[in-house]
């Protein structure tokens, strides 16, 4: 534990040493933006929309005391998006197809010698391959996790609505009600660190694949398992700290 | 010409490389021969720097490689071009992007234009002026070598290392291949440093021959002194293949036999 942890920050070290041009890692993040960021857009709006749509069912199923306000079901819709639904639920979404194919893909690159290609020209292949997919993933995260607060929320919108459960205004009135911005910055501050845990866990995982194509796939395994108890872990440290 | 002193390497306390010295010379092709896990990857993947040897040194026409300043290890290794046992082009890009890729990465002072100018010389050079646009899974194992060979040339390379270039191809096609090293170490004046257990390859390029065994360098010598070194395992590495054996049985009764052999005209790949 304590030396795969070692091996690790040496892996993170090695990344930073080195590193390729500018012009070479700009072109390079950019490509993995769009595969982290633009080709999750799909399963990130999906999930955020259901979730928003089944907290908000769930909660005016169980507020049936008359006292409490019909608006208290946005309110604690927004306050469980904005907290802890977005960010750590799309996170674990993404360090299941982001994690994954980072794992798969250094994976496969390592055992049929196209990382080795690349060091013996003489390029720093963590800095190549590894530190692209970290910095894209931070610029992705946030963006994502915004879109599924959003649609999260709207999705509780529709399910309340439609379903009788609220009226519109009451909903929209819950869901201004005691606003604290924090919890924005709060969330967002939560999805960087996660983007950062489930990319580089992701790629360490697939750097050092031995093997073939079962220890690909072991790999890739062991990265979404890893990057989800990561997450757990540091979303919980990080409510300790931040709150 | 690279010079190889001394490498030792163990894993788990297993020595793989015994103490191994060698030479590798300019302008020929050198020839690491030997069975199966006898150390020759092992050994190419601590020249290249792969690996880090235990003990021992390797110098790049005087400039030492082990344990140098890691600019010095970056310049030399920029010098370096290897044809990998599967060839080991980039999935995501084309023929023409990966033969382009080391030129975009190590010389960001060429033009566009220059470096289109390069890949096309360098895919023109290995036959394959007409398969830029096709990706590595579009095309067949002899072309990949190819592709390869023209990634490993394209910035223009000092050192050219091939481990086992031959493997997973039908003869004729190996023979192609090989003549095409062969070529290029001539054209080029690079030095080649080729793993092979082909005992086809030996007879095609083996200019220079360093025969392995249990992590020991146990002989070394030509194309032409191979089948008459007395050295029992490499006589016996060398008849186990029945071609060779009826080869040397021609060669005894007339003359080329093995000659005879890697003269015959092939058709194109």
């Amino acid at each position: 534990m304590v030396k795969t942890f070692g091996s690790f920050l040496l892996f993170m070290q090695s990344m930073l040493f080195r590193k390729e041009r500018f012009a070479v890692l700009w072109k390079r993040t950019i490509d993995e933006c769009i595969l982290i960021g633009i080709d999750s857009v799909f399963i990130v709006s999906i999930v955020s929309a259901f979730i928003g749509a089944v907290t908000c069912v769930q909660i005016a199923y169980n507020l049936i005391n008359p006292l409490i306000p019909k608006s208290t079901i946005g309110y604690m819709v927004r306050e469980m998006t904005i907290l802890e639904l977005a960010p750590t639920i799309t996170s674990i979404v993404l360090a299941g197809k982001v994690g994954s194919s980072i794992a798969g893909g250094l994976g496969t690159m390592r055992i049929t010698e196209q990382v080795s290609a690349l060091e013996v020209m003489g390029i720093n292949s963590a800095s190549y391959l590894v530190l692209p997919r970290i910095i894209a993933s931070m610029v992705m995260f946030p963006l994502l996790v915004i879109l599924a607060m959003a649609l999260s929320i709207i999705g509780g919108y529709l399910a309340g609505t439609l379903s009788g459960a609220m009226s519109a205004q009451e909903y929209v009135e819950g869901i201004r009600t005691d606003f604290i911005p924090y919890n924005i910055t709060f969330a967002l501050i939560k999805s960087v660190v996660f983007a950062f845990l489930v990319s580089a866990i992701s790629s360490f995982k697939g750097y050092y694949t031995q093997g073939g194509a079962l220890e690909v796939g072991a790999a890739s395994t062991g990265a979404v398992t890893n990057s989800i108890i990561a997450i757990l872990l540091a979303d919980y440290a990080l409510a300790a700290i931040l709150l | 010409m690279i010079e190889v002193h001394n490498i030792q390497k163990s894993f788990d306390g297993n020595p793989v490389l015994k103490g191994i010295t060698c030479t590798f010379e300019t302008g020929k092709c050198n020839l690491l021969l030997g069975g199966s896990g006898t150390g020759k990857s092992v050994l190419l993947q601590c020249i290249v720097g792969l690996m880090k040897p235990d003990l021992g040194s390797i110098t790049f026409d005087g400039t030492v490689f082990t344990n140098n300043k890691v600019d010095i290890r970056q310049e030399i290794r920029r010098k370096i071009g290897m044809l990998f046992q599967g060839s080991a082009l980039f999935d995501s890009m084309t023929v023409y992007e990966n033969t382009e890729f080391p030129l975009k990465m190590l010389t960001p002072e060429m033009s566009r234009e220059e470096r289109r100018d390069r890949v096309e010389f360098c895919l023109k050079r290995v036959g394959l002026e007409n398969a830029g646009n096709k990706m590595p899974s579009e095309i067949s194992g002899g072309m990949k070598k190819r592709v390869g060979i023209a990634r490993a040339i394209a910035p223009q390379c000092t050192y050219l290392f091939c481990d086992e270039p031959n493997s997973g191809l039908d003869p004729a096609t190996s023979i192609k291949i090989d003549q095409l090293i062969q070529e290029i170490t001539y054209e080029y004046n690079i030095t080649t440093v080729v793993i092979t257990h082909d005992m086809n390859s030996v007879v095609e390029i083996g200019d220079h021959i360093i025969f392995m065994h249990k992590g020991l360098k146990l002989w070394d010598g030509t194309k032409d002194e191979i089948l008459n070194a007395q050295v029992p395992e490499l006589r016996e590495f060398i008849f186990s293949s029945s071609l060779v054996r009826a080869a040397k049985k021609v060669d005894e009764e007339s003359e080329g036999g093995l000659e005879a052999l890697a003269s015959e005209p092939l058709s194109e790949v």
